[in-house]
C-alpha cells in the first residue's frame, strides 16, 4: 500500500441509526405492500346497494360488521404522542439528561402498550371471526401484521429504556433509531389507518 | 460489538483429548463462527446445492415434457403443480438470490476495508433462517403440501417456511447494505466504492424494499389458507398470489450482483482502470429500479390495439417497470465492455463466466420486453420460463465467475484455469439449451407449468428434449466447479496474494484474508488503492 495508516478498525460510521433506517424502509414498503392489496381486492370486490339503498357499493365490508371508530382514532393520537415521546428523549439525550430521556422513552413503552389494548378492543367491538370471510382475514393480517410491529417497536423502547438507566449518557445515536423508527410506524400506521379504519 | 475467534483446534488439543475433538470443534466454529468469510462460504455452498436441486428438477419437468400424453414419471402426475412451485422457488430464492448474498457477505467487507461484516450476527441469524426454511420448504413440499398441495397443514409450512426464507435474505442484505454504508475504509467515498459493493448496495436496497412485500403476501395467503381460505382460493391460489416473487422482473433485483461481478472483472482483465464509472454506477442504480415492478405485482403488458389514450397507459408503465432496469443492464454491460477496449484483454475462467453469464441475464431481460407485448401472445406459455432460466442461470455463471475470481481470498487457493475454461462453453451451452427451446415453445403456445394435455405444430418433443439436456448441462457444470473447488482446497497450490493483478483493497491482504482481513489499512484517494501503490508498468495504458 502506498499510505501509511494506524492499524485501526475502522470504526462504523452511525452503523444502528443507519441499519434501523434501512429496516424501516423496509417495514413501511411490507406495510404498503399489504395494502396495496387490500385496496386490490376491495377495488375488485362486486357491488351492493347500500344499507340505505341509495348507492352502489363495493361488496366489501360485511353490512353487518361496524369498524368502531373511537379506537381506531385513539390508536392514531397514540402513534402521535409516541413520535413526540420519542423525539423528547432525543432532545433530552443530546443535552444529556438522563432523567427526561428514561422517562421519554418509558412512555413510548407505555403508549406502546395502549395501543396493543386499543386494537384488541377494535378486535372486540367488531366481533369478526378470521374464518368468517375475506375481508375478516385480510383485516386481521393487516392488523396483526401491526401488533407485530408495535410489539418490535416496544423491545426497541425497552432495550433503549435499560441503555438510558444504565448511565450511557453518551449512547445518543441508540435514541435517535429508536425515534426514526417509530417515525416510520406512525407513517405506516397512518396509511393504515386511513385504508382500513376510515375508508374501509 | 467486536467478537474475536480463536483457532478452533487450540482449545482441543491443548487438552489432549481424542482426534474427534478437533473436527467436533471445527464444525461448532462453522456453525457458530461470526466471520463474514464463513457465513459467506456456507451461503454459496448451499446456494450451489441448491443449484443442483433445481437443475435436477428442471431436467425431469423438461424430460416428463417431452411427450404431452403419458407420464413417464407417475409421481408427477398429482404433484406436477408442486415440482413446478419448487422449482422457480428453488432456481429464484433458493440459488440466485442466496448465491450472491453469500458472495456479498464473504467479499464486500474486504473490498470496502473492514475488519469485518456490520451486524455479523444478524447475518448469521437470516444463514440459519434460510437454511431452516429450506429444510421446512422441502418437507412441506415432499409431504404434498406447497401451492396446489392437498394437505393443509402442508401448504402451511411451506408458507411459515417461506416467511422465514424471506425474512432471512433480508436480514442478510441488511448486513451487507449497512457494511458498505457505514464501515468503509477512510477516504473512501460511495463514488469510489467498488463497482461489485456498490452493487451489493444498490440491489440490496432493491431487494430490502421488494422482498417485505413478498412477505406481506405471504402473510395473507397464511392467514386465508388457516382460516377459512375465503380470499385467496386456498392452496390453489397460493402459487398464483406468490408467483411474482420468483419471476420478472423481481428476478432483475437478484441479479444486479451478477452484472457487479463482471463490473468488477473486466478492468481487472483488461489491465486498465475502469472508463465512465459513474455510467457503471447509474447503470446499477437503473437496473435496481425493478424492484418498483416487484413490488406491483402484476405484469406490465404493453398493448397495441385500441385508442391512442389507452395505448399511452400501457406503455408507460411498461417502459418504466420493464424497460428501465432493462437500460440499466445494457449500460452495465456497456461500460465493462469499454474497459476491454481502452486495455489489452486476459481471458481467464472468471472474466468469461462473468462476461457470458451477464450476457445471459440480458437476454432474458430482453425475453422479457417481448413476452411483455400482449400481440405476441406469450402471457401464460412456457416463454416466461425460458426468461427466468436465461437469467438465473445466467447469475449462476457470474456467480461461478465471483468464485473463482475471490477463491485465493476466500479459500487460499486458485482453480485451474485448464479445468475451468471448458467450463464456460459447457455453462453456455446449457444455460442456452435449457432456456432457448422454451422461447419456440412459448412462441407455438406450450401452456407455462404443465405438464401434459398440449400439443402444437412443430415438435414440442425435441423443444422439450433439448430443455431437459441444458438442465443437465448445469447440473454437470455446478458439479465440477464444487469438485474443482474441493480438490483445490484439499491438494491444490496456495494462492498468491494477489494473482490477478487486481485494483481493489482486498488484494492487499493476504490470501487467505486473515480473521480480521486487515492488520494495517491506507487511506483510500481513488476507485482503484490497490492499483495505485502498483508500478506505472502493471497497469496497461490506453
Amino acid at each position: 500500500m502506498t499510505a501509511a495508516m494506524p492499524s485501526q478498525a475502522v470504526t462504523p460510521r452511525r452503523q444502528l441509526l443507519v441499519t434501523t433506517g434501512v429496516v424501516s424502509a423496509g417495514v413501511a414498503t411490507l406495510i404498503a405492500g399489504m395494502l396495496s392489496m387490500w385496496l386490490k381486492f376491495r377495488a375488485s370486490a362486486a357491488t351492493r346497494a347500500s344499507s340505505d339503498g341509495l348507492k352502489v357499493i363495493k361488496d366489501w365490508l360485511p353490512a353487518n360488521v361496524k369498524v368502531p371508530e373511537v379506537a381506531a382514532n385513539t390508536m392514531l393520537f397514540a402513534f402521535v404522542l409516541i413520535c413526540v415521546m420519542a423525539q423528547w428523549a432525543v432532545y433530552a439525550a443530546k443535552r444529556r439528561d438522563g432523567q427526561h430521556r428514561s422517562l421519554a422513552l418509558g412512555i413510548c413503552f407505555a403508549i406502546g402498550i395502549a395501543i396493543i389494548n386499543a386494537q384488541v378492543a377494535v378486535y372486540a367491538q367488531m366481533k369478526i371471526g378470521v374464518a368468517d370471510g375475506a375481508y375478516q382475514a385480510m383485516f386481521y393480517a393487516i392488523t396483526g401484521t401491526m401488533i407485530l410491529l408495535v410489539a418490535a417497536g416496544m423491545a426497541f423502547s425497552f432495550v433503549a429504556f435499560f441503555r438510558s438507566i444504565g448511565g450511557r449518557a453518551a449512547d445518543s445515536q441508540v435514541v435517535s433509531a429508536h425515534a426514526l423508527y417509530w417515525y416510520v410506524l406512525s407513517a405506516a400506521f397512518a396509511a393504515m389507518w386511513f385504508v382500513v379504519y376510515v375508508q374501509k | 460489538m467486536t467478537t474475536i475467534e480463536t483457532h478452533a483446534g487450540a482449545s482441543a488439543h491443548g487438552r489432549g483429548d481424542s482426534a474427534r475433538r478437533p473436527f467436533l470443534a471445527s464444525v461448532a466454529q462453522w456453525i457458530t463462527s461470526s466471520d463474514h468469510k464463513k457465513i459467506g462460504r456456507i451461503f454459496i455452498a448451499l446456494s450451489l446445492v441448491a443449484a443442483i436441486i433445481t437443475s435436477v428438477e428442471g431436467a425431469l419437468l423438461g424430460f416428463e415434457r417431452i411427450s404431452a400424453s403419458s407420464y413417464a414419471l407417475s409421481f408427477l402426475s398429482s404433484h406436477g403443480a408442486q415440482m413446478f412451485a419448487d422449482f422457480h422457488y428453488v432456481l429464484v430464492l433458493g440459488t440466485l438470490a442466496p448465491l450472491f448474498i453469500g458472495l456479498a457477505i464473504a467479499v464486500v467487507p474486504l473490498q470496502v476495508g473492514s475488519r469485518t461484516l456490520s451486524l455479523t450476527r444478524v447475518a448469521q441469524l437470516g444463514l440459519w433462517l434460510w437454511i431452516f426454511g429450506n429444510v421446512l420448504e422441502t418437507v412441506a413440499v415432499l409431504s404434498n403440501g406447497g401451492p396446489g398441495g392437498s394437505r393443509n397443514s402442508m401448504v402451511e409450512l411451506y408458507l411459515l417456511a417461506l416467511g422465514m426464507i424471506i425474512v432471512g435474505l433480508l436480514a442478510a442484505t441488511v448486513s451487507v447494505v449497512a457494511t458498505v454504508l457505514t464501515s468503509r475504509a477512510p477516504g473512501m467515498s460511495l463514488e469510489n466504492a467498488p463497482l461489485f459493493s456498490w452493487s451489493a448496495l444498490v440491489g440490496g436496497i432493491a431487494s430490502i424494499l421488494s422482498l417485505p412485500v413478498l412477505l406481506g403476501t405471504v402473510v395473507y395467503a397464511y392467514v386465508d389458507l388457516a382460516h377459512g381460505q375465503k380470499a385467496f382460493n386456498g392452496s390453489k391460489g397460493v402459487s398464483a398470489l406468490l408467483h411474482w416473487g420468483f419471476a420478472q422482473p423481481q428476478t432483475f433485483v437478484f441479479v444486479v450482483m451478477a452484472f457487479g461481478v463482471l463490473a468488477e472483472l473486466a478492468p481487472v482483465a483488461a489491465g486498465v482502470r475502469q472508463p465512465m464509472r459513474g455510467a457503471s454506477l447509474t447503470g446499477f442504480a437503473v437496473l435496481s429500479t425493478a424492484f418498483l415492478a416487484g413490488v406491483t405485482q402484476s405484469d406490465h403488458i404493453i398493448d397495441w390495439s385500441g385508442t391512442f389514450g389507452h395505448k399511452v397507459k400501457t406503455i408507460i408503465p411498461f417502459l418504466l417497470f420493464n424497460a428501465l432496469p432493462v437500460l440499466g443492464a445494457v449500460i452495465v454491460l456497456g461500460v465493462a465492455l469499454l474497459a476491454l477496449k481502452n486495455g489489452k484483454a486476459r481471458v481467464t475462467s472468471a472474466f468469461a463466466f462473468a462476461l457470458l453469464g451477464a450476457g445471459m441475464a440480458v437476454l432474458g431481460m430482453l425475453g422479457h420486453l417481448i413476452y411483455s407485448i400482449s400481440s405476441t401472445s406469450l402471457v401464460g406459455t412456457v416463454f416466461e420460463e425460458g426468461v427466468t432460466t436465461f437469467i438465473v442461470y445466467g447469475g449462476v455463471m457470474a456467480g461461478i465467475a465471483g468464485i473463482i475470481y475471490w477463491a485465493p481470498k476466500l479459500w487460499g487457493r486458485t482453480l485451474p484455469e485448464k479445468s475451468a475454461l471448458p467450463l464456460v462453453a459447457l455453462a453456455l451451452v446449457g444455460t442456452v439449451l435449457a432456456s432457448l427451446p422454451n422461447f419456440v415453445a412459448g412462441f407455438a403456445n406450450q401452456p407455462a407449468d404443465q405438464l401434459g394435455d398440449f400439443t402444437y405444430k412443430g415438435s414440442p418433443a425435441l423443444w422439450n428434449s433439448l430443455t431437459a439436456i441444458g438442465h443437465v448441462l448445469m447440473l454437470v457444470v455446478v458439479l465440477a466447479v464444487i469438485a474443482l473447488l474441493i480438490t483445490s482446497v484439499v491438494s491444490g497450490e496456495a494462492a498468491s496474494d494477489d494473482p490477478w493483478n487486481g485494483q481493489t483493497l482486498e488484494w492487499a491482504t493476504p490470501s487467505p484474508a486473515p480473521a480480521n482481513n486487515f492488520a494495517a489499512l491506507a487511506s483510500v484517494a481513488s476507485a482503484e488503492p490497490v492499483l495505485d501503490a502498483k508500478p506505472a508498468s502493471k497497469e496497461v495504458t490506453a
